[in-house]
């Protein structure tokens, strides 16, 4: 199982690859990042977000879930417990 | 309490101050499937989802108007009150027939129809999987819904097959949503590929053929009919406001036991039913599309006219031709501008701007007509040809302004 630090990395790395967020954002991010305000993204392109970190994860994210998370760090703990879950 | 919308706001009175607003157009008159009159001035309409053209077929409009002055202008109840006629049994009659299947639910309008039927088969410990480019009607069904929502990537059977394998372990039942043909760039689903996933996986299978039906197939049957795989689609869904002319919208399956959904699904039960002179009209549509081969016919030549037409004078296009043929641009500001110069010229296309689009691009979108001539076709290429040169996006100076 990945640490909580390595899941925000590989988080940042996905954050890397979205449209109009610069390189100087997403050096930035840390656990505490908004993603919808830090980021920049609207409600679509949160979507895809979800979309490429549910196959960098090999997991799925469910959207209902989406809503209760706010942070990068939220996310990483969405992931890990997804993760263990289909561990388990 | 509007202020929420302050960037919408923004961006309509940016649209306001470059021309006519593309939001807001009303016609002064319509004067066929394929004209129209709009501030005095006589345009051709190529976007208006017309695909056949019957919006005036004497038939169904003498259908209607038998049925409106026999029953009367609405029903004023729902379909489980008050607001069940005969004429709304018969067309769903019609529907499953024509589409080879037990049963078939109408509803009063497409987008209903969606809202209807996903949120009444997928429940809580349920998992929608919806297609990254779905309509803006699925995904709010799927919100009606208390299923859980995974989306896949546009068109990509293995990004689908590779989500269901995740969710292979959790309870509940999975059903895949896909549409025939895709409204903004007229493109097709793979869907034997996602047909095979589904046998696959044990996933049910919904497509939504609101823009394929009667226009793909020998019989019309939509892109299930194509790919030959209508045994494996356990819902279909489609409207009737394009191919058939009018308003509604629905589902039919050979769902043991589908008839529960008459009392499980809100946007059938609270809501007014269809008048029965659309009923009938559309009833009659169904009649007029299954005798008449030759208008989806007339419809694939337009299409490809048209794709082949505007691809040959440069502009980025969809995929593949289809009867929605979408000019593709990067630039929302010159996407209006060209919206704006066309509608000068006496033609009258759909504009598409993001969010509401794939990948952000600003759309021309335009949507083809068994109804058009030939020389309406070779109007709107010239027309659109045209307008590209002038505003540099082919010709010589395409860099410049793309």
């Amino acid at each position: 199982m990945p640490s909580e630090e390595d899941v925000i990395a590989t988080i940042v790395a996905v954050i890397r690859t979205l449209d109009g967020v610069t390189p100087a954002m997403a050096d930035a991010v840390t656990p505490e990042t908004n993603i919808l305000r830090d980021l920049s993204l609207d409600s679509i392109a949160v979507m895809d977000f979800i979309m490429e970190l549910e196959t960098a994860f090999n997991t799925v994210i469910p959207l209902d879930t989406v809503a209760e998370i706010a942070t990068v760090g939220d996310l990483a703990r969405a992931i890990t417990t997804e993760q263990a879950r289909t561990a388990a | 309490m509007l202020g929420k919308y302050a960037h919408l706001a923004q961006s309509l009175s940016g649209l306001r101050e470059a021309g006519t607003n593309p939001f807001t157009v009303a016609f002064d008159e319509i004067l066929s499937p394929t004209t129209a009159r709009l501030n005095g001035q006589t345009v051709v309409l190529l976007g208006t989802n017309n695909y056949l053209g019957l919006t005036f077929d004497e038939s169904c409009i003498a259908a209607a108007v038998s049925a409106l002055e026999t029953e009367g202008t609405g029903t004023t109840g729902s379909r489980i009150a008050n607001g069940t006629y005969s004429a709304h049994v018969a067309l769903e009659k019609q529907v499953a027939t024509f589409l080879g299947r037990q049963d078939a639910m109408v509803f009063t309008t497409g987008y209903q129809a969606n809202l209807g039927i996903m949120a009444a088969l997928a429940g809580r410990d349920d998992h929608l999987l919806l297609d990254a480019d779905s309509h803006a009607s699925i995904y709010d069904g799927s919100r009606l819904s208390e299923a859980q929502v995974t989306r896949f990537r546009h068109n990509d059977p293995d990004d689908l097959y590779r989500r269901l394998r995740y969710l292979a372990d959790k309870p509940g039942d999975k059903l895949i949503v896909v549409e025939g043909i895709y409204s903004m760039l007229g493109d097709v689903a793979p869907l034997a590929e996602f047909a095979a996933v589904k046998r696959e996986t044990g996933a049910y299978l919904l497509v939504d053929e609101a823009h394929s039906l009667g226009v793909l197939g020998e019989h019309g049957r939509g892109l299930q009919e194509v790919a030959g795989v209508e045994a494996d689609v356990d819902f279909v869904v489609g409207t009737f406001s394009k191919s058939l002319g009018s308003i509604g919208g629905f589902c039919a399956s050979d769902m043991p036991g589908f008839e529960v959904l008459r009392v499980a699904s809100r946007a059938y039960m609270f809501t007014a039913s269809m008048p029965p002179s659309i009923a009938a009209s559309v009833t009659q549509a169904f009649e007029v599309m299954a005798a008449r081969p030759d208008l989806r016919q007339a419809l694939t030549r337009n299409a490809e006219a048209l794709y082949q037409g505007l691809s040959k004078a440069g502009f980025r296009l969809g995929p593949t031709p289809s009867p929605i043929v979408s000019v593709r641009l990067t630039k929302p500001e010159l996407a209006v501008a060209f919206w704006n110069k066309l509608l000068a010229r006496g033609l009258y296309v759909n504009l598409a701007l993001p969010p509401a689009t794939p990948a952000r691009e600003s759309l021309l979108r335009t949507s083809v007509s068994a109804a058009h001539s030939e020389a309406d076709i070779r109007f709107a290429v010239d027309a659109i040809a045209s307008v590209g040169e002038e505003l540099g996006i082919i010709g010589a100076t395409v860099e410049a302004a793309e």
